[in-house]
């Protein structure tokens, strides 16, 4: 019998194989999953290029010259998206009334958010992969051409959108699917908060602290440091990922507790809609 | 004691009785439940529930709704957490152990689903992967061969039948051959020949694999032809815990739907009255 304190490849695997199937199963879903990050680049790409040719209307047109607008939202994409592709694999055991079957049987609750945590990459991958390339054709802005830089921002973010995603899935077991809207709609808390289109600055100053406890802040501030000042804030990557390591281990803390509540409660029999 | 199914410590090491009238070595038992309790609020749903299973035995969990069978199946799944007592299987705690006998357990539940858009094929081979089952399409097609799942093997499972659901469950339930199975009304919502058929199968396999088989089920007549023992369940409390034949000489009845409703109704003669 394999040790069951260690973590098994062959476990994380079968539930990676498991959420393969399922979006193998419909094109209509992968149809999806790049849709909405193609629409929202193309009408912020567009916005940035009527704002550059008219300049008079641009309050600071070297950044939207440097391709801020565009940058911060691809770089959204990747928040939002990685938070999304960890909750709804997540829902998609609750939706099938799947989670007993999943949590009697040998997988334990680590390696299930592990599956999790590389299905939300798959999933970045299939559905943001496609619109930053499209964005090079469209608009000629590269992303990946920001190489370290691009690599610290992806970092700070989705380890950020695992923590969002793991406290959601927390939640929906112990409270069920009337908490399914949480997934939906919790990361765009951040938008106005994590300052993706404007400098924290921007804000009052009793809203600044706040924007500063979060990760995504550190990201988009970064952000317009390498567009416009050609510089890697490293002290903002540091501190973002800190903050960033505090709030996934609270959110395995939640997670791991509102699972124990579950328990008690019995809810866990109950998951379906 | 009686009917509890506690250890018994003894010179010649920990047995337990199981209600059988026998004492049995610890080795030989695949279950015991002690002192089981469990309460939501004010709610007691399970009291004080004291059992055994022998290995290889199949058990019958009788009681009315919300008698506390299928919270006592999700306590020894580990998917509920008793508020007192303790469950071992094979030897281990599964309040602080579960992960080491997970493997060697399976389950199946009317209440519980699997992924509707993956194919059957699909669904068993991520369980399997997930049990460590070895050689995982021999296996697959060997429970398809049995439970007669060949022809729906690459249907979504979603498109199934409820009587094909159930015996897609039963695959999946015996994916990893499981020692201790849970069963909680293996055949509600089959026809009679379908559901007939399951409890052939299950005959079958518990003769063939030694498996133990704890089986949650309001069919009296399911539960006469399955089981060697029922333990019957009334407001979360164990009334009795017998053979079927002991428990139809007990309640001088010739079924055990009569011996059901006298439970039910209150008018028991069996060893733990509920009421006169």
């Amino acid at each position: 019998m394999s040790n069951p304190a260690v973590l098994s490849l062959r476990r994380i695997g079968a539930m990676v194989l498991r959420y393969t199937y399922l979006l193998r199963s419909s094109w209509p879903r992968m149809l999806e999953m790049i849709y909405w990050p193609a629409v929202q680049m193309l009408t912020w790409g567009f916005l940035q290029t009527y704002l550059v040719q008219a300049r008079g209307v641009a309050p600071n047109s070297a950044a939207i010259t440097a391709g801020a607008l565009i940058g911060a939202v691809l770089l959204w994409d990747i928040l939002l998206r990685g938070q999304q592709g960890f909750s709804f694999s997540f829902l998609e055991e609750m939706w099938s009334r799947n989670i007993a079957n999943l949590l009697m049987s040998p997988l334990r609750p680590t390696e299930f958010v592990v599956a999790l945590m590389v299905m939300s990459l798959i999933r970045l991958a299939v559905g943001v992969v496609p619109v930053t390339l499209m964005a090079i054709v469209f608009f000629g802005f590269n992303l990946w051409a920001l190489g370290v830089a691009f690599a610290a921002f992806f970092v700070v973010l989705i380890v950020f959108a695992w923590s969002v995603g793991l406290l959601v899935s927390g939640i929906l077991l112990r409270y069920g699917l009337g908490a399914e809207n949480l997934a939906w709609s919790l990361m765009f808390i951040i938008q106005p908060l994590g300052c993706i289109f404007y400098p924290v600055a921007a804000l009052p100053s009793w809203l600044q602290p706040i924007c500063w406890v979060l990760p995504p802040t550190y990201v988009f501030e970064g952000l317009r440091s390498v567009l416009i000042g050609h510089v890697l804030r490293a002290d903002l990557m540091l501190t973002g990922l800190a903050i960033d390591s505090l709030l996934f281990a609270g959110a395995a803390f939640g997670f791991a507790r509102l699972l124990a509540s579950a328990r008690r409660a019995g809810t866990l029999l109950q998951t379906g809609e | 004691m009686d009917h509890s199914g506690v250890p018994v410590a003894t010179t010649a090491g920990t047995i337990v009785e199981t209600g059988m009238s026998s004492l049995v070595p610890a080795s030989n038992v695949a279950l015991i439940v002690e002192g089981l309790c469990k309460t939501y609020d004010k709610t007691i749903a399970v009291k004080q529930l004291s059992f055994s299973l022998v290995v290889g035995s199949t058990t019958g969990l009788l009681g009315g709704n919300g008698a506390g069978k299928t919270t006592t199946i999700g306590m020894i799944m580990g998917l509920i957490e008793p508020t007192s007592g303790s469950i071992r299987v094979f030897g281990h705690d599964m309040a602080h152990d579960r992960h080491r006998v997970l493997g060697r357990m399976n389950f199946e539940s009317p209440y519980v689903d699997m992924p509707h858009r993956l194919t059957v094929r699909q669904n068993l081979r991520v369980f399997a992967r997930l049990y460590g089952t070895s050689e995982v399409e021999r296996k697959i097609a060997r429970l398809a061969e049995d439970l007669a799942l060949v022809e729906f093997l690459d249907r979504p499972s979603g498109s199934l039948s409820a009587g094909q659901k159930t015996r897609v469950a039963l695959a999946k339930a015996l994916i990893n051959d499981p020692e201790l199975l849970l069963l909680d009304e293996p055949t509600a919502s089959l026809d009679p020949d379908t559901a007939d058929w399951v409890r052939a199968y299950l005959e079958a396999h518990r003769r063939d694999l030694n498996c133990t088989i704890l089986l949650a089920s309001h069919n009296m007549a399911e539960v006469e032809r399955l089981c060697d023992r029922v333990i019957m369940l009334k407001q979360g409390s164990l009334v009795d815990n017998a053979s079927p034949a002991e428990l139809l000489a007990r309640y001088g009845r010739s079924n055990l739907e009569d011996v059901f409703l006298d439970v039910a109704r209150g008018r028991v003669k069996g060893k733990n009255r509920v009421d006169s």
